[in-house]
């Protein structure tokens, strides 16, 4: 009885721990997505070879709020400000969370 | 949410990923080195949409067996090639070769041709027939040799496209190095759609900017089908302020419109009259690469029509067709949207061949032109999938400001070079 309780109970919290899992893998999955347009001007993950600056190696925080100031036009930029106009703050946050992530 | 979560996480997807990998995935066949075989892609084509889906594909799911069949061994960038054409760059500053894909990737290359695509199987010029779970088609361009009198393969011998980079593009420049002083550069932009809809006007740019300093004399005329084009009001600016009268655009109504051409004697007829040309530069109009052509990919004006969020094929299931042979919407045909849909078609083709979801698609493009090696203006956009197509965001996107100083054009002029870097990088590295 004492077993079955502790299976049970390893059961349950494997299956909730999959719950969020895939609910945090398909939020990844989008902030994924998102983010896979900034490669071709950054580079991939973010690691700018040339003159255009690295997003890698920056804080999701950081990049976040850099996306809403080129945006809201509280930063200059060249391009980003017509850039980041096409997002949302929903997305901004998940692309910048994954891309926060990402490793150098 | 921290970081360390985020990791824990992470596991617990890995967990979740090995058994949908070893339970689920029917189109899993034969094993990988160093793993369990996730299945076969096979991509056709190594330029902006094809290298970029083959590195990415394997980035996502590194126990995919992906296979790039490209026949050349050195690619060279359409992008770019009007600055070798001006003098500017040299054939080797756009040349990039596959090996990262292979030795840092995994990727297997074939340098061959391939000749049709089949349900299931690619099958290769010498006849060997490759595998496949899932085919990605980003075969680019053809230019058409059925559209224009006085025009056939054999004429690009004295008039060169130059329109896919490599030996034309050297045939170009060799040909404006050889007019004399006080010549005419003929360009004849074909009508909507082709590839790069910026690109006639930057390469007039490069040419004007090659003459300026060499041959002062000289005149680019640019006999236009269309109406208007891209980025019309800003090259304008830029060709007044850095090249005065040299470059003379004539619009399609206005005697642009091309009728014939004879290589012969170097002149085009437009419906005003025979223009004479020291170069001409006709750029003929274009369909989807022959590969998709022959394997029934296409529709009757010869391009491919594809599903907008996994660009898988409306003519065969299972072949997905990126890049400029494929109708993708609202997006331009640019290497910046190959790159851009490769990466959102690896993402689909990883999900369903775990049986999951595709994650619906975000896009962008963003385009420099160079109107003089320090003076540039550009255009961008962002993409998402609305009502059934790709669509550009509203409100975002636009080109450069009119009223831009010099410094701004020039800063745009770095971050050219500085996409070129990152994007070459973002293919092949």
């Amino acid at each position: 009885m004492k077993l079955l309780k502790k299976h049970l109970l390893s059961a349950l919290i494997l299956g909730s721990g999959m719950l969020v899992a895939t609910a945090a893998q398909a939020e990844d999955k989008r902030g994924m997505v998102l983010a896979l347009s900034c490669a071709s001007c950054h580079g991939t993950n973010g690691n700018s070879p040339g003159s255009i600056p690295a997003i890698a190696g920056k804080s999701a925080n950081y990049i976040e709020s850099a996306m809403k100031q080129f945006r809201d036009g509280a930063r200059y930029a060249t391009v980003m400000n017509r850039i980041a106009k096409g997002y949302t703050d929903e997305e901004i946050k998940l692309l910048a969370g994954y891309l926060g992530n990402s490793k150098k | 949410m921290s970081q360390v979560t985020r990791r824990q996480f992470g596991k617990l997807i890995v967990a979740a990923g090995a058994t949908t990998l070893a339970g689920c995935n029917v189109a899993s066949k034969g094993a990988a080195v160093g793993g369990v075989s996730s299945g076969k892609v096979v991509v056709v084509g190594g330029g902006f949409g094809g290298a970029t889906a083959a590195k990415y594909l394997k980035m996502m799911d590194s126990n995919l067996e992906v296979t790039l069949i490209e026949p050349n061994r050195t690619f060279y960038t359409c992008p770019f090639s009007n600055l070798v054409i001006g003098g500017v760059k040299q054939m080797g500053d756009i040349a990039h070769s596959y090996d990262k894909l292979q030795s840092m990737y995994g990727v297997k290359v074939i340098h061959a041709r391939a000749s049709k695509v089949e349900a299931g199987v690619v099958v290769l010029e010498d006849g060997s027939r490759i595998p496949y779970d899932r085919a990605v088609v980003s075969p680019g361009i053809d230019v058409r040799y059925d559209k224009m009198p006085g025009h056939s393969q054999a004429i690009e011998e004295n008039m060169p496209h130059a329109w896919k980079a490599g030996g034309q593009t050297v045939r170009l420049r060799n040909q404006l190095q050889a007019m004399p002083d006080g010549g005419t550069v003929i360009i004849c932009p074909p009508d909507n759609p082709f590839r790069c809809p910026p690109g006639p006007y930057e390469r007039a740019s490069m040419i004007a900017h090659y003459l300026t300093q060499n041959k002062p004399k000289s005149k680019v005329l640019i006999l236009d089908m269309k109406e208007k084009f891209s980025k019309q009001p800003l090259f304008t600016d830029g060709w007044n302020l850095h090249y005065r009268e040299m470059i003379e655009w004539r619009q399609g109504s206005a005697g642009g419109k091309v009728l014939q051409v004879d290589a012969k004697n170097m002149q085009v007829e437009t419906e005003f009259g025979w223009e004479q040309g020291d170069v001409i530069n006709f750029i003929p109009a274009q369909w989807a690469g022959k590969i998709a052509r022959d394997s029934g990919l296409t529709n009757e004006a010869g391009w491919c029509p594809v599903d907008q969020v996994t660009f898988e094929s409306q003519k065969l299931r299972g072949v997905h067709v990126i890049g400029d042979a494929s109708i993708a919407g609202a997006m331009p045909k640019s290497g910046f949207s190959a790159n851009s849909q490769a990466k959102v078609c690896a993402a689909a083709i990883v999900s369903m061949m775990k049986g999951e979801q595709p994650v619906s698609p975000s896009f962008a493009n963003t385009c420099y032109s160079l109107v003089t090696p320090n003076y540039s203006i550009s255009v961008a956009a962002v993409y998402r999938y609305t009502e059934g197509k790709i669509s550009g965001v509203a409100g975002a996107g636009g080109v450069s400001p009119k009223d831009a100083d010099a410094a701004a054009r020039a800063q745009e002029a770095v971050y050219a070079q500085g996409w070129y870097d990152s994007i070459t990088q973002d293919m092949f590295a």
